[in-house]
């Protein structure tokens, strides 16, 4: 099967659903209102609430939510094959994230621009605020975890790459002062950060740092862990202008041209899937794809983050209600498509099929790395690149997207630490050190416990995923009961609900099994922790839908 | 008549570039600044309280060396008095001297 004929199918079918069925949900199920004063109107300070052009809100919304979660999922996903990953990134994107992310949106602007967390104690019930924190905490958890064990794992492997990760840390810093001094304009900032980021790109294979495999009983690998955690603490208790705000503006700038130079390559050289389109040979010790596939992309095909996103920044900057389809919905497809050229990068780029056989050895192999040598490999059979150069970009692509999902996880950890100090009153919690310092703390442990050292590779990851899912769960919830209330049909809210309740809870009880046997118990107990919120979960909507329902049929009566 | 067209074409072009180049500035900032001007703007708030808190110690009974020049200030600051009581969680000034609302 020919790459661009996959990729072409993937944006027509993405394309036509922007087109006809979020304009269907923006009209016929939400029924946005240009004439709707948004919050950014109502409440306008200069702070919070400011209305913001469409594009730059698209563009702010996608890059929050675009991290690497999109690339990783689908890239251990094709161990099924490409073709139940295509499906689901498309299809999920069409019917799943792009009525989720919009939503999201429409629930909060008309709700005062509240949080999704906010609102499910307002629209479902208090007691669903409680496990709405819980399952935000767990998943900020995962995520700092999971990407810490990533990063490393991709600095242990191309080591070219060591030298233009962190030199872009480096550039960023100067490139805040450079701002924030009013030294020089903007415009000539992002010409110097791109030509300086892609500058230590092209040097980096040139002078590559190695970390030993073993450095004073610890592995390289748990080295590079302890050194990005650091790292991420330290970022995460700055000021924003100083490292957060220009890192995000060079990502930003580094996600579109990575993007395009991608894309630009698979359609110049075509190459054919070399990977299965259905594999019935999975290495040994595969789990069953139904359930898995759709805890293992998250990201990429619907993901709770967004909603987190989508209702705690964006909803604020809303101008015009009827834009909440262009943002959510596009930022969806946006995300789709870097899913998508995911899947592409980790089936076409290899020469051959016992290739991608020996890089998808075993479940949770693969993954980002995949991703890396199989773009690499169609950039520069594509575009004429040199194979480490190209393998270099896109680690570098790959690793600032985690560093970046990383400290922000971390900041907002620290919050919650802080809220509970504030809650329980304890002074000692409410200082950002040390919030910080518990933050870090907990995810080194969850790091740790998944198997730093490399041994274990990413089977953390589709934990990830359900509690993530469980996330996107709620806030679904939180706009079915928004559409009872309104006499609204809620099956394009519910079915992707139920849906995605029935698929968690059938994963985690599959991955129960395997860690019970694996002898790993402490992912057993965490994923007994996400199973009691998921069922937990199902209850509630259960529960509020019946209670809302009652209340309207009464309402009628009476 | 030609040459006149010409510059007339060329002042037309070089203004719509001019404005196109000012389109492209205004979103580069806007895409610079938008995700992260709450978090600012409530950095450069909490100096303006802090600065606020020395322009008004000497009334709340905390000396100050530079009070006399302070004193000159209180006038500029008066437009914001009323945010920061409030943000203080006062409900009214919480200085004798000083009414507010």
């Amino acid at each position: 099967m020919s790459a661009v004929v996959v990729l072409f199918i993937g944006l027509g079918a993405m394309a036509l659903a922007y087109f006809v069925y979020s304009k269907f949900i923006a009209e016929k199920i939400y029924r946005l209102d240009p004439d709707f004063k948004t919050p950014a109107h109502e409440f306008e300070d200069g702070i919070d609430f400011v209305p913001t052009n469409r594009y730059v809100l698209w563009g702010h919304h996608f890059t929050s939510v675009a991290g690497a979660a999109p690339i990783v999922g689908p890239a251990i996903a094709v161990i099924w094959g490409w073709l139940p990953a295509f499906l689901w990134v498309i299809l999920g994107t069409i019917f799943f994230a792009g009525v989720h992310d919009s939503g999201a949106i429409w629930a909060s602007v008309r709700n005062r621009a509240r949080s999704v967390g906010a609102l499910t104690g307002d629209v479902v019930g208090k007691r669903a605020r409680s496990l709405f924190m819980i399952v935000i905490f767990l998943v900020l958890l995962m995520v700092n975890a999971v990407f810490g064990v990533v990063i490393a794992g991709l600095l242990m492997k191309f080591p070219s790459a060591v030298v233009p990760v962190w030199g872009a840390i480096l550039v960023a810093l100067i490139i805040g002062q450079l701002i924030y001094r009013r030294i020089i304009g903007l415009a000539m900032v992002s010409v110097i950060g791109v030509i300086a980021l892609y500058g230590l790109i092209i040097l980096g294979p040139s002078v590559p740092i190695q970390m030993p495999e073993q450095v004073g009983g610890l592995a390289g690998n748990a080295v590079w862990i302890l050194l990005l955690f650091a790292y991420a603490a330290i970022a995460s208790l700055l000021p924003v202008w100083m490292l957060l705000q220009p890192r995000d503006y060079i990502n930003g700038l580094q996600l579109f041209v990575g993007l395009i130079i991608l894309y630009g390559a698979l359609v110049l050289l075509n190459p054919t899937l070399v990977a299965p389109m259905y594999n019935t040979n999975v290495p040994a010790g595969t789990p069953s794809i139904i359930p898995l596939l759709f805890v293992t992309i998250a990201c990429g095909a619907i993901s709770g983050f967004h909603g987190l996103v989508a209702s705690g920044t964006t909803s604020k900057q809303l101008d015009k209600e009827t834009d909440a389809r262009f943002v959510g919905y596009f930022g969806s497809v946006g995300e789709g498509m870097l899913a998508l050229g995911a899947i592409l990068a980790a089936t076409a780029g290899f020469a051959s099929l016992a290739d991608w056989n020996t890089m998808y050895d075993a479940f949770g192999k693969g993954g980002v790395n995949a991703f890396v040598e199989g773009g690499a490999y169609i950039i520069s059979n594509g575009l004429g690149l040199p194979e480490a150069t190209a393998a270099t970009l896109l680690t570098v692509m790959a690793a600032l997207f985690a560093g970046t999902t990383m400290d922000t996880g971390l900041r907002l950890q620290r919050y919650i630490f802080q809220e509970w100090g504030e809650i329980y009153n304890q002074q000692w919690m409410k200082k950002p050190a040390i919030a910080t310092l518990l933050a870090v703390g907990s995810c080194l442990i969850l790091a740790f416990g998944a198997g730093a050292d490399g041994s274990g590779g990413l089977i953390i990851w589709p934990l990830f995923g359900t509690t993530n899912q469980l996330l996107a769960g709620l806030t679904l919830l939180v706009i079915t009961v928004m559409l009872v209330r309104l006499k609204r049909p809620m099956w394009f809210t519910l079915v992707p609900l139920i849906f995605l309740l029935i698929m968690t809870v059938l994963a985690l009880l599959l991955q129960l099994r395997s860690f019970y046997e694996a002898g790993n118990y402490f992912l057993l107990v965490l994923d007994i922790i996400v199973l009691i919120a998921s069922i937990l979960v199902a209850m509630e909507c259960a529960a509020s839908l019946k209670r809302v329902r009652r209340e309207l049929a009464t309402k009628s009566e009476g | 008549m030609r040459k006149d067209s010409n510059s007339e074409e060329s002042a037309q072009r070089s203004e719509r570039i001019r404005a196109w180049l000012s389109q492209a500035r205004f979103y580069a900032e806007e895409f610079y600044s938008a995700r992260y001007r709450g978090a600012i703007a409530r950095a450069q708030r909490d100096e303006d309280d802090l600065f606020m808190l020395m322009v008004f110690s000497e009334l709340m009974g905390v000396p100050n060396p530079v009070s006399y020049y302070t004193l000159e200030l209180q006038p500029l600051m008066l437009e914001r008095f009323h945010d920061w009581h409030r943000r203080m969680g006062m409900e009214h000034s919480p200085l004798d001297d000083f009414r507010c609302c």
